[in-house]
């Protein structure tokens, strides 16, 4: 039921991001230059964090996104709807709910994420120094009694990340490339969804996060992602995760990604591997 | 595992080192040499002055003229056999005041003008790497 009315809400959303087209006055940025929302809700790729602030709002403009990412693994189904606001180019504020699916266990893990995301110094397109951005994500697990009983510490956690991103107009092959690396300080277990901090380990990781884009033309991306997790769970080892991406930008209302992920073992049932898909409405 | 992490890392550093406009001459020919680049900027010229977001910049420009010099300023700029004798761009854009989502719209202009002119993608990427460097010329003065 849920799910049905979030699908309704989307389309409706969809519906309306292409009925006003392009009229909007907060679409200063290149088409793409907002990337997409990742599944903790902040703007970047789809596992990773980006310098890049969501939506096109430039200088003194502002802009909305609202976002649907669901990944469809083996045992597993993570769902989230998030919405991200930025302005001026500079500051991104998002919130997420995530909520995990435990098909094989059964149950669900959920957990609700705030971001704020500043870009400091830099332009991801123009100037000789890359974007830089500096973000939290302050996480609150809303299930906590499964990652109690596995050995997590806390419920809440706050991951610190920076990010660095560039594109090179005319790179490789003369086509456009993007690239971004993210260090994140974390004490989250898959994401938080198993809470924070463990038996094995209860201290922050300092994690290296990264993507690598390429636009086919001014609307396909194709790109591969690379996410380090940290290992603080006794009971079960956590690995990193991976993907490949298609990346869909038809006009500065709609984004559409799709990618195959590589979440190795996740709670200790091997091989979770599958689809992923995320939209985007920006208003 | 740190495989994958080393073989990002070497892309990155790949990425790092691009060239830039090496094939300049070579541009010049994807574009059509001089005809092809003043039907180019023929063109924008008429995005430009259908662009409400921008066109303000333009009311008291001598458009005939604008055309001639930024004409003039491609060619140079892409290995050309021409001389530039126009002002250059921090001069011609002081006082203006543009704002970065001017010169973006600027740049999407440009991107629409290349794409019903059939330019070569691989043509247009490297116009717009050198047409983006004057971003910090033209931006805010």
């Amino acid at each position: 039921m849920k799910f049905l009315s979030l699908r309704l809400w989307l389309v409706a959303g969809l519906v309306a991001a292409l009925s006003v087209e392009q009229a909007l006055a907060n679409e200063g940025k290149l088409l793409a230059t907002g990337g997409v929302s990742s599944i903790e809700g902040s703007g970047g790729g789809g596992l990773v964090p980006w310098a890049t602030t969501a939506t096109y709002a430039e200088k003194n403009q502002w802009g909305v996104t609202a976002n649907a990412n669901f990944a469809d693994v083996d045992d597993f189904q993570l769902g989230v709807q998030s919405v991200n606001f930025s302005y001026d180019n500079r500051i991104e504020v998002s919130f997420a709910k995530q909520r995990l699916g435990l098909n094989t266990i059964g149950g669900a893990l959920k957990q609700d994420i705030f971001g704020v995301k500043v870009r400091v110094l830099g332009d991801l397109i123009y100037g000789d120094l890359p974007q830089f951005s500096l973000g939290l994500q302050h996480k609150r697990n809303q299930s906590f009694a499964l990652p109690a009983a596995v050995g997590a510490h806390d419920d809440t956690g706050t991951d610190i990340y920076a990010s660095v991103a560039k594109a090179w107009l005319a790179g490789p092959f003369d086509r456009t490339w993007v690239a971004n690396y993210t260090l994140r300080a974390t004490k989250a277990n898959q994401l938080g969804l198993l809470g924070f901090g463990g038996d094995k380990n209860n201290d922050y990781s300092y994690m290296s996060e990264a993507s690598v884009a390429m636009f086919l033309n001014r609307h396909w991306l194709v790109g591969a992602e690379y996410r380090q997790k940290p290992d603080n769970l006794g009971f079960v080892r956590e690995y990193d995760w991976r993907d490949v991406f298609v990346g869909w930008f038809p006009n500065k209302s709609v984004a559409l990604v799709v990618a195959y992920v590589d979440l190795k073992s996740v709670a200790g049932l091997p091989d979770q591997t599958g689809a992923y898909a995320s939209l985007q409405i920006s208003f | 595992m740190l495989s994958v992490k080393k073989a990002l890392f070497g892309a990155l550093l790949l990425l790092s080192v691009a060239p830039s406009s090496a094939l300049s001459s070579e541009l010049y020919q994807q574009l059509g040499k001089k005809a092809g680049i003043d039907q180019l900027m023929t063109t924008f010229v008429f995005a430009i002055a259908e662009d409400e977001r921008v066109i303000e910049h333009f009311a008291r420009v001598d458009i005939e003229r604008f055309h001639q010099m930024i004409s003039q300023h491609v060619c140079e700029l892409v290995g050309g056999p021409c001389r530039y004798e126009g002002a250059d761009m921090v001069e011609v854009h002081t006082g203006m005041a543009i704002t970065r989502a001017e010169f973006n719209a600027i740049v999407e202009n440009l991107i629409h003008a290349m794409e019903q002119e059939q330019v070569p993608l691989s043509a247009q990427n490297q116009l717009l790497a050198i047409l983006a460097q004057f971003h910090g010329d033209i931006v805010g003065k």
